[in-house]
């Protein structure tokens, strides 16, 4: 049965919950509500209170709180209300969480759920695609699942993980897509990209929303006898760079496509490293598409002005086609 | 007090012990870094060890504390070994970090001490999440979670004791009020005359005590974590003390008014638990030196120990940024 990628998120979410007693979730209004977007809908019924706990509005109370869980062997899942505002979360994350393990040899078992993204018009501040805060960090383990199946498999994967993993949900394919998750316990290893198609032109490196535009885009070009071969990064931290490799040997012409800020976007990590490793696979520039220098903003025109799209991201791979 | 039992003599001489081991060993570590063989900064808690010693005093052995950096006695009473700390100081492959991290930034939660870091207050909401743990397990323990005056003006201080009381967590806020933040005094770093008076916007106790007196702060926080394990909630407990050297040790402190530190001086804690000790036949000159001995062999025995221990090995520099 096709589910949405909402519905695959709480199901892992569920799943995992009566897997392992250990797991236990907190944040704003997830409970009794059942969460902003309600993803979290009817599990205070399914688990009770003290397992899907209603928090104060205070994001770095409940992160570390959460850290303070993990330390003593809890699996706790925060839910950032939007990824936002994790933001006001950063200090717990950046410096209590991520760098523990490497100081002091104690695992921090942590998922921050972060709805992210743009295309839902929601201005500055609901908006934002802030993984590349995090990219830098050293000791967080990165997520941003496109379908159904990998939204379940990596958040299964990331409950079990025994480090912090950020797992940003896209809000915008929240009830945009759906697709079949196997029923079974199957799991998404953290740190492997899929080909989500194969092709042999060009390889367009993405994540998230954009792979929908991505695979879009490969169908607009293919009458043109342009073949896109576009690869889903799915974990961005750790980067999967023999995927990467691999398709790159293959075409020869890379792009990468992202919806956060082209300016210290992961995108400009990915070209650096296959500028340095792959250079004598190249028969082009290395291309990226991405968002431009400035906040999200609101109105519906300039939000679509602002989003990388099938079209640009077709004409980009046209020029890079041909060069 | 209520519900508080006094000390028996065993305890005394064992709170004793800790006030002048943590005391010798940061004279050490001063000595250590005047000599140039301390890598980094030195951070001591000379005048405030009551607040250390007299709160670890007031916890059962299974209860974890999250300390800051003039909690060394409290560390010891966890089980922190003199070893340890003096080759953490020297960056050597035997301190509790491995060389991950520096003087007094370190943790061990098998030991019930959660790892300190830098950014003032980030321990709080950490020390709420252990103590959520021990409340969703139905285990009957507490969390002693120290903090200063300063660490009291930052979000993650409010956002914690906040969240601690709405969730009604057994945790102990411990505060080490001594007069200064780095360079910045008490009057330049809130508008009220006590710490403890915040307790009540959050609805716990708030209690404000002297802080260079041991057994009073034994008192308090025994009280307040009887009420923690009772499962009535959190409380915060504040010890008015002075920092008696400066932040560091590279800092000459010379902003502090010196009457001020001479009046601190005549207040010393270990001085005045001493007297108390030998006041009440707990403590005469030839039981003071046998422990007094073995705190300087102690001593010397860390010293021995780090000097002596091998730096961390370069082949290790990029093992366990995560766990596996």
């Amino acid at each position: 049965m096709e589910i949405t990628y909402l519905e695959a998120i709480r199901q892992a979410l569920w799943e995992e919950m009566e897997r392992d007693k250990r797991v236990f979730m907190l944040g704003e209004d997830i409970g009794v509500y059942g969460g902003a977007f309600k993803v979290t809908k009817g599990l205070l019924e399914k688990f009770g209170p003290e397992r899907v706990i209603d928090t104060p509005l205070s994001e770095s109370a409940f992160v570390g709180a959460a850290i303070g869980a993990a330390l003593m062997g809890m699996r706790p899942v925060v839910e950032m209300q939007f990824s936002d505002f994790i933001a006001c979360a950063f200090d717990q994350i950046v410096n209590m969480a991520a760098k523990h393990h490497y100081r002091i040899g104690e695992p921090i078992p942590l998922v921050i759920r972060a709805p992210y993204g743009g295309g839902i018009h929601a201005g500055p501040f609901h908006s934002q695609c802030p993984e590349a805060w995090f990219f830098h960090v050293a000791g967080l383990k990165l997520v941003a699942p496109s379908t159904p199946a990998d939204a379940k498999g990596l958040l299964k994967a990331a409950i079990r993980d025994p480090n912090p993993v950020i797992y940003f949900e896209h809000k915008y394919l929240y009830r945009h897509i759906k697709g079949e998750v196997p029923d079974s316990d199957t799991i998404v290893p953290i740190g492997q990209a899929e080909v989500k198609r194969p092709g042999s032109t060009v390889s367009v490196i993405t994540y998230g929303a954009m792979l929908q535009h991505s695979l879009a885009a490969a169908e607009r070009l293919l009458s043109e006898g342009i073949d896109l071969e576009v690869v889903d990064l799915r974990t961005l931290q750790p980067l999967d760079m023999a995927t990467i490799a691999s398709s790159v040997k293959k075409t020869g012409r890379v792009m990468v496509v992202h919806e956060a800020p082209k300016t210290g976007g992961i995108g400009g990590e990915i070209a650096a490293r296959i500028a340095e490793e792959l250079f004598q696979y190249l028969d082009a520039p290395i291309v990226r598409v991405a968002a431009p220098h400035t906040p999200v903003p609101f109105s519906p025109v300039l939000e679509e002005a602002y989003l990388p799209n099938p079209d640009t991201i077709a004409g980009k791979a046209r020029e890079l086609a041909g060069f | 007090m209520m519900g508080v039992q006094q000390p028996a003599q065993a305890e005394l001489l064992n709170i004793y012990y800790y006030l002048k081991l943590t005391r010798g060993l940061e004279q050490r570590v001063i000595t250590l870094y005047r000599q140039g063989k301390i890598v980094g900064g030195v951070y001591l808690g000379t005048g405030e060890e009551a607040i250390a010693v007299g709160s670890a005093a007031a916890l059962e052995p299974n209860d974890v504390i999250a300390p800051t950096h003039r909690d060394l006695g409290a560390n010891l009473m966890k089980g922190i070994t003199p070893k340890e700390y003096m080759a953490q100081y020297l960056a050597k492959q035997t301190g509790i970090t491995r060389g991950r991290d520096g003087n007094v930034h370190f943790g061990d939660i098998r030991r019930g001490i959660i790892g300190f870091i830098s950014p003032m207050a980030d321990l709080l909401p950490v020390a709420a999440g252990v103590a959520l743990t021990f409340k969703l397990r139905r285990e009957r323990r507490v969390v002693a979670a120290f903090f200063g005056d300063g660490a009291s003006s930052r979000g993650d201080f409010h956002e914690a004791l906040n969240f601690a009381a709405v969730l009604k967590l057994p945790v102990v806020f411990i505060c080490h009020n001594n007069q200064y933040a780095y360079s910045t005094p008490l009057s330049r770093q809130m508008a009220i005359e006590h710490v403890a008076d915040r307790a009540k916007a959050y609805g716990m106790p708030g209690i404000t005590v002297d802080g260079n007196d041991v057994l009073a702060v034994r008192d308090a926080v025994a009280e307040a974590v009887a009420r923690a394990r009772a499962g009535d909630g959190p409380s915060l407990v504040e010890g008015k003390t002075m920092r008696m050297r400066g932040h560091a040790e590279h800092d000459d402190a010379s902003y502090v008014p010196p009457a001020l530190l001479e009046e601190w001086r005549a207040r010393d804690p270990i001085d005045r638990f001493t007297a108390y000790l030998r006041d009440q036949k707990v403590l005469d000159d030839a039981s003071a030196k046998a422990i007094d001995d073995r705190i300087a062999k102690e001593i010397e025995e860390a010293v021995l120990f780090a000097e002596s221990s091998p730096l961390p090995d370069t082949k290790d520099l990029l093992e366990g940024v995560y766990a596996a």
